[in-house]
């Protein structure tokens, strides 16, 4: 293709040409909200955080213990069958020391944020959530964590009821 | 089976920004593959489309609107989207589209231009979350390639060292690529393993850049090929396959793609191979990030599970190796206009096994090759072998 | 070309807002009785998956993440369209006759009453440079299309009230629809006219609802619990995007598509071959233009049919006799899984309270919504 194609379509700009108006542009902001309806699993799960607890559902068929919860499950494909408590101690399957923040700029403090396998539910039954409480290089892979909850009157049915994941100590769990 | 062959591709240049609107280089790049492959826009009677996120150009039913630059306009024309899975996955809905006997000839089109999106196409990613369990965390994109590369070099001990090397080949490699945005011929690997720190393990020479691009393939049938004499420029479609994983990404284990090989199965069977690393001569698997040409070699089944990071060290799928990979200089090296990668993937797979890869051409006699793409949430896999 | 059939359906019924479901358990719901109406257990007997969705329907970056689990795709090849429902069918035809599978899943959904600004998300699909910077309501070009479409075809607005009145009354034999009601045609004719001469009552209200099909191979369909209805042709096509260049009157997209399926299922005289049409009517117009351009009817006779009753269920063309989109309700890209999903219960005799005797051919067709220049059209039919 090379000797057949001496000309490759594209004419490459530079930020400044647009930030500068050289290139003509149009702006629009779209306007797009939503407000999605948590169903009957996610809406019980917040309920359950905001009391400082974490919920997950069984399923009889392949006799997991899914979590998050969810009304169905996906290997069976059938109605999961009752709600149970787990946890709120787990491990730490994966993590990141991220020094970029949500929108890509750089910050200097690095979050520390993860997976966390949740005791109680089936094996790698994991939620994504902060680490606190220790240092970058103490976070590693197999670490047992344990929730750091948000004082009652500060919850309000959300993940981030849930402040972070901190070391388990001595005689907890 | 109806057999189906690729006699055609072309590309723009993939590049942060480009000026060309998106209709535009759909145009620019359905054009040359049609003129490569000596088809005109009437012969073709079905023409897919392949755009990943909607938010990237800023259109809802970026389809529709992308339609007339890439010669659908009064023909049938799909839009297939499997996030970054799109850029194998369109030339997939282009293969049915044909091996099922509705078209003789199909015109698969691609493009992506992140850079519509301000103040950076990473705010769109916000958007690819669970909205109840992972967006009030405002997570990063980054983060999830973090936690897929931490947990699959630690599960296998793989040093960093070997995933950086990966970086190295390919942004070499797209030093004979044309339309690279990222190459650099004289790169090493200091400069990978010094790069600053994104989200740990993850390093800035790791990231495929976001790119503006388009790239397009024309697929015929074997009656097609023969009538028109297009053997000399035909690489054939063997397998097809694809998989999806479940949405609940956080109940998974991220160190091996299950779902790619899955897909590979599928592609594979279809295509009677059942030693891979023998029967097939070459691959182009997707690389957004370094460490992801390892873990779908191994998705792909073409190294052990752990093992992919020996076949870098030793030489083995540099170009003139026994199995290379990524000889086009994949998205580390050429870009990542996501479905727009069809043009380093397929349309690389097409121009090595019919010659025409130029400065890239392997060395080696190549017959068979394999390519791949990823999407979603660590989630889904396409896979395409194609030979002579 | 080996023969393809639908064997499987399932509707959840249509309603305004769904609060206590999340789209997730809405799809499940549909899904669940797809695979229950078919026999089949989706782990087991799908080879491939499919659904119709578009990202800004939903509110997320890439829709496709968040689609299998519900369906049971888990682990199994899946695939989102960009397109409708019909457009769906068309893949899940193409791949099964291309010989990878026998039977295939076809999902769209709903859920306009998560969507806050939906004005904003369909403004939001119109060109960026020619269009957007004129703001303005997106119904206007409903408003303009229906100008010229009744210039052109000498059909009347009030042609366009009877379809209201026929369609908002025939859902109310249709237990799935989500807004059935006894309208008028006076009080079609008599509500505002804020996009003139398009009137509120002539817009379909949003509704949320998920429809699920099965589709089969020949081989797979014989051995299926239901009577299999034949896929005889499908075609889909895409007008040009551009509002400036297109074709205002005639819904080229239709014409074009319906020539493709008629050309497969060998349909000469399409005004004689079937005996109900399930086509869409988002706006009132819509169902007259969408008549004319299957070539159901000639220019400016389906205005006249739709006074004289003919279109009704008891008439000499059952159109929309399910209520369409006005009655049951606009369920965006799931509308043409939705006309499907009706023709198909209509072919079975399973329709009802809403049932045509002695259905055995239907057309469907549908249209993407604005601004949206895609069509499809499907004929289905029984027996041989």
């Amino acid at each position: 293709m090379t000797s057949r194609i001496s000309k490759w379509p594209g004419v490459e700009l530079g930020r400044k040409e647009i930030e500068t108006g050289k290139v003509t542009s149009v702006r629009y902001r779209p306007d797009a909200k939503f407000a999605w309806s948590a169903g009957e699993a996610m809406s019980r799960f917040l309920a359950e955080l905001q009391e400082g607890r974490m919920i997950a559902r069984t399923c009889n068929g392949c006799e997991r213990i899914l979590f998050p919860p969810r009304m169905f499950c996906e290997e069976c494909f059938r109605p999961t069958d009752a709600w149970v408590y787990v946890r709120d101690t787990g491990t730490i399957e994966t993590y990141s020391i991220s020094y970029l923040d949500t929108d890509a700029r750089r910050i200097t403090e690095p979050i520390l944020v993860g997976v966390v396998s949740i005791d109680g539910a089936s094996p790698k039954m994991g939620v994504m959530h902060y680490f606190g409480e220790m240092t970058k290089d103490e976070v590693r892979i197999g670490m047992r964590v344990k929730a750091k909850w948000k004082p009652k009157e500060e919850r309000v049915g959300s993940v981030l009821d849930i402040e972070y994941f901190r070391p388990l100590r001595e005689g907890e769990g | 089976m109806r057999k189906v062959a690729v006699v055609g591709a072309g590309m723009t240049l993939f590049r942060r920004r480009l000026q060309e609107t998106g209709k535009e280089l759909a145009f620019e790049a359905a054009r040359m593959a049609l003129d490569q492959a000596g088809i005109e826009i009437n012969d073709v009677d079905a023409v897919i489309h392949g755009t990943a996120p909607d938010a990237f150009d800023g259109v809802h039913m970026k389809g529709e609107y992308l339609a007339d630059g890439s010669g659908g306009a009064r023909k049938r024309y799909m839009r297939v989207f499997t996030g970054g899975g799109t850029g194998v996955f369109s030339a997939i809905a282009g293969w049915w589209h044909v091996a099922s006997g509705l078209a003789d000839v199909a015109l698969v089109v691609n493009e992506e231009k992140m850079s519509s999106c301000q103040p950076h196409p990473q705010s769109v990613f916000a958007y690819i979350w669970d909205p109840i369990l992972d967006r009030p965390l405002k997570p990063n994109l980054v983060w999830i390639f973090a936690m897929e590369m931490n947990r699959y070099m630690t599960v296998h001990k793989i040093p960093y060292e070997d995933i950086a090397r990966v970086a190295v080949k390919n942004k070499r490699n797209a030093a004979g690529h044309p339309c690279a945005q990222l190459a650099d011929a004289n790169i090493t690997l200091d400069d990978v393993m010094n790069s600053e720190i994104m989200a740990w393990p993850v390093r800035r020479l790791d990231i495929s850049p976001p790119s503006d691009g388009a790239a397009a393939v024309v697929l015929a049938s074997e009656d097609v090929v023969r009538k028109r004499k297009m053997k000399e420029h035909a690489a054939w479609i063997r397998g097809v396959g694809w998989c999806i994983d479940s949405t609940m990404w956080t109940d998974r284990d991220l160190y091996f793609p299950e779902y790619v090989a899955r897909a590979a199965k599928m592609a594979y069977r279809q295509a009677k191979i059942d030693d891979p690393r023998k029967q097939i001569d070459f691959a182009e698997p997707y690389d957004p990030f370094d460490y992801k040409e390892l873990h779908h070699l191994e998705g792909l089944g073409l190294a052990d599970k752990g093992k992919a990071g020996l076949m870098t060290r030793e030489g083995v799928t540099e170009r003139d190796g026994d199995f290379p990979v990524c000889p086009s200089g994949g998205l580390m090296g050429v870009g990542n206009p996501i479905a727009a990668t069809l043009g380093i993937k397929i349309g690389e797979l097409y121009w090595q096994l019919t010659g025409q890869s130029g400065k890239r051409q392997i060395p080696n006699e190549v017959r068979t090759g394999v390519c791949q793409a990823w999407g979603d949430l660590m989630q889904f896999g396409s896979v395409m072998v194609m030979g002579t | 070309m080996m023969k393809v059939g639908i064997i499987g359906v399932g509707i959840t019924p249509f309603r305004p807002t769904t609060p206590e479901f999340s789209w997730k358990e809405l799809t499940y719901d549909g899904a669940q009785r797809a695979y229950a109406d078919a026999g089949i257990d989706p782990r087991e007997d799908v080879d491939t998956f499919i659904t119709c969705a578009e990202d800004y329907y939903e509110g997320f970056g890439i829709f496709d993440e968040f689609t299998p689990d519900q369906l049971g795709a888990v682990m199994r090849p899946m695939h989102t369209v960009g397109g409708d429902g019909i457009a769906g069918l068309a893949n899940a035809f193409m791949i099964i006759q291309s010989g990878i599978a026998d039977i295939a899943v076809v999902e769209s959904h709903s859920k306009a009453s998560d969507i806050l600004t939906y004005q904003g998300i369909v403004a939001h699909g119109l060109d960026p440079i020619w269009n957007k910077p004129l703001g303005g309501h997106p119904n206007l070009i409903a408003g303009l299309e229906m100008d010229a479409y009744l210039r052109a075809s000498g059909n009347t607005a009030k042609d366009c009230a009877a379809v209201v009145a026929k369609n908002r009354q025939a859902a109310l034999h249709n237990p799935i629809a989500g807004h059935a009601a006894r309208v008028t045609p006076e009080q079609a004719e008599g509500s505002p006219a804020l996009w003139a001469p398009l009137r509120t009552l002539d817009v379909a209200p949003l509704a949320d609802g998920c429809v699920v099909l099965v589709v089969a191979s020949e081989k797979a369909a014989r051995k299926a619990r239901t009577t299999p209805v034949w896929i005889r042709g499908v075609g889909w096509a895409t007008e040009t995007p551009s509002l400036e260049t297109r074709d205002w009157t005639t819904s080229p997209a239709t014409r074009i598509a319906a020539s493709m399926a008629y050309d497969m299922a060998k349909v000469r005289n399409p005004a004689q071959a079937f005996d109900i049409a399930e086509i869409d009517d988002r706006f009132s117009y819509k169902e007259l233009q969408h008549f004319e351009a299957l070539g159901l009817a000639r220019k400016g006779q389906a205005g006249k049919m739709a006074r004289r009753g003919d279109l009704e269920a008891g008439g000499k063309f059952p159109t929309n006799v399910s209520g369409g989109s006005l009655g049951c309700g606009n369920v965006l890209e799931a509308c043409g899984l939705h006309r499907l999903a009706e023709a198909v219960l209509q072919l079975r005799g399973d329709a009802g309270a809403h049932q045509v005797d002695g259905a055995r051919t239907a057309i469907v067709q549908s249209w993407r919504g604005l601004p949206a220049a895609s069509c499809g059209v499907a004929i289905l039919g029984v027996g041989r």
